[in-house]
């Protein structure tokens, strides 16, 4: 029997790949021809709607508070989600398989309906409220909802998992002997941690910063509805320009602007880590 | 005692954090599941009292089950296109090293990173200059797109851990490359085929962004039904859709676990 050609290999792959250049391709290319023209009814071929953006204040702030709030609730993520990766790992089978459910059942329970809890504990009436003026420490109920604030707990909250997932799996990959050993010559655990356990789990915790950032920064539901109608991010705005105004020029230009902040700012983070973690391996 | 004190404080930090974040993943699935069960007519927490009423009502809101309804229709047949186009892509490229198979991997992932609302607009544009109707066809189709990752994925990896030499055993004893595939093949994948099934499904049935620009008029999903309420009112009867959603997503969970160790497939994927 001959080894079968490479491209022989590849057939089964290749129904998918016509349904990815027809439903995925084209549209993109089209996404960027329509960006290009003048009017929204298809008239003249120009950068005209790049150029409304950038001298357009409103439009370059609302990208930059998407950005931001993506990286506000990336680092909030990393933050907790480091202490519970740790506990797990210094965990039995049992605790194991109860924290990665409780992982789990979030990241896989609709998006709308973790949402909608945070509608409850956050609103007026909700339950942080409650507590707090029944408890007396507040006079008057505070606005928690159609907050920034609120925002980006609800959202650290709701891509928590992201973050967890990826870290856990780079501590269980992590030679345990390593931090006994430097254990063992005398440094203590917040060294350990720092020195030790930190850089060599970079990779996975840049993995959840990633995906953290991605989702939070495109997460429509949470952001409308926690957030409310004066914070006005990427999402609700290109929403906002192509079914509601019908200005599918600027629309398109709205989307692959976005597309560009996203992926760049994932590109730097990887390539970011990439520097940090050859200086690991050279030393 | 310097050192002992810090890995003390330490300890007690990260405790105190991880702690924070078990509370913080339990309490909204808590917080659906207890709101559900008022008998009040507000999101009011506490609830004064306890009533099973908003599941009742929900049998009577022909407007809420209807979406529900689609919402599932959408997600099998989405399941069914992404679980047989998925799994023969990670077939073919989860151990091909050829600068072609990369290219297309990168491809069919590249979903998982382009924001969904700029594929939906794009598909959207295409459609209409076209001159395609939106129809349940199109909704299928755009789901199908950012879901299939998922399945290429999870079966990726089972295919990694799958050992070649069985197949080679396999055709090398006389057996047909069918036989192989149905006999040796599809038993060592099943658990990568159904986590990533299973994820494709729920991606599918949450999935808003797709929904909200590829459905025409008369197909209304579940999500953006229920974010079409919130935005407007705070009507009781979508915690007790929450409620449903909450418990459907348990049993799913447990079933995925029990038949294919979706945790171990979960850990082996995400990296």
């Amino acid at each position: 029997m001959s080894t079968p050609r490479p491209t022989g290999k590849l057939a089964p792959a290749l129904p998918l790949a016509l349904v990815f250049l027809a439903a995925f391709v084209l549209p993109l290319v089209a996404l960027v021809a329509i960006s290009l023209f003048r009017t929204p009814a298809f008239a003249e071929l120009s950068p005209a709607q790049y150029l409304r953006f950038l001298g357009d204040p409103f439009s370059l702030r609302v990208l930059a508070d998407t950005v931001m709030l993506g990286l506000e609730v990336a680092l909030c993520a990393l933050v907790l989600a480091y202490p519970l990766a740790l506990v797990y790992v210094a965990s039995g089978p049992l605790i194991r398989t109860g924290l990665i459910f409780l992982i789990l059942l979030p990241l896989l329970t609709s998006t709308v309906v973790r949402t909608f809890a945070w509608i409850v504990i956050l609103g007026r009436d909700g339950i942080v409220n409650s507590a707090m003026l029944s408890l007396g420490l507040w006079d008057s109920p505070a606005r928690l909802l159609y907050s920034w604030g609120g925002l980006v707990l609800a959202l650290t909250q709701i891509q928590l998992p992201l973050m967890a997932l990826p870290l856990i799996n780079s501590l269980l990959r992590l030679d345990g002997n390593l931090a006994r050993a430097a254990e063992g010559l005398g440094a203590g655990r917040v060294r350990v941690f720092v020195t030790v356990i930190l850089p060599l789990t970079l990779p996975g915790a840049i993995a959840g910063l990633l995906l953290v950032f991605a989702a939070a920064a495109t997460a429509f539901i949470t952001q409308t509805l926690i957030g409310g109608g004066r914070i006005i991010l990427m999402p609700s705005y290109i929403y906002q320009q192509s079914m509601g105004v019908q200005d599918w020029p600027f629309a398109a230009a709205l989307s692959l602007i976005f597309t560009a902040a996203v992926i760049g700012i994932v590109a730097a983070i990887g390539a970011l880590s990439r520097r940090l973690t050859r200086g690991l391996d050279a030393a | 005692m310097q050192r002992d004190l810090s890995d003390r404080i330490y300890g007690g930090v990260v405790g105190a954090i991880a702690a924070a974040s078990v509370l913080l993943l339990l309490a909204p699935t808590l917080v659906v599941l207890i709101i559900s069960l008022t008998s009040g007519m507000t999101l009011k927490f506490p609830p004064p009292s306890w009533s099973a009423r908003w599941y009742v009502e929900l049998f009577r809101s022909p407007e809420l089950l209807t979406p529900a309804l689609t919402s599932l229709q959408v997600a099998l047949w989405t399941t069914l296109f992404s679980a047989l186009l998925g799994s023969a892509a990670a077939l073919a490229l989860a151990r091909n090293r050829s600068r072609s198979a990369r290219l297309l991997d990168a491809l069919f992932m590249s979903p998982m990173v382009l924001p969904a609302m700029a594929f939906s607009l794009s598909l959207l544009l295409v459609f209409n200059v076209i001159g395609i109707r939106l129809s349940f066809a199109t909704l299928v189709l755009g789901h199908t797109i950012v879901c299939v990752p998922f399945v290429i994925r999870m079966v990726g990896a089972a295919v990694q851990q799958l050992d070649p030499v069985l197949v080679t055993c396999s055709l090398s004893l006389g057996a047909s490359r069918w036989y192989t595939f149905r006999r040796i093949t599809l038993p060592l994948i099943r658990r990568g085929i159904v986590a990533g099934g299973l994820v494709a499904f729920l991606s599918s049935f949450d999935n808003v962004p797709v929904s909200l620009f590829l459905a025409d008029a008369r197909t209304e999903v579940l999500p953006i039904k229920l974010w079409a309420i919130l935005e407007g009112s705070l009507d009781v009867r979508v915690a007790a859709v929450s409620g449903v959603i909450v418990v459907l997503t348990l049993i799913g969970l447990v079933c995925a676990e029990t038949l294919g160790g979706l945790s171990r497939s979960f850990g082996k994927s995400s990296s």
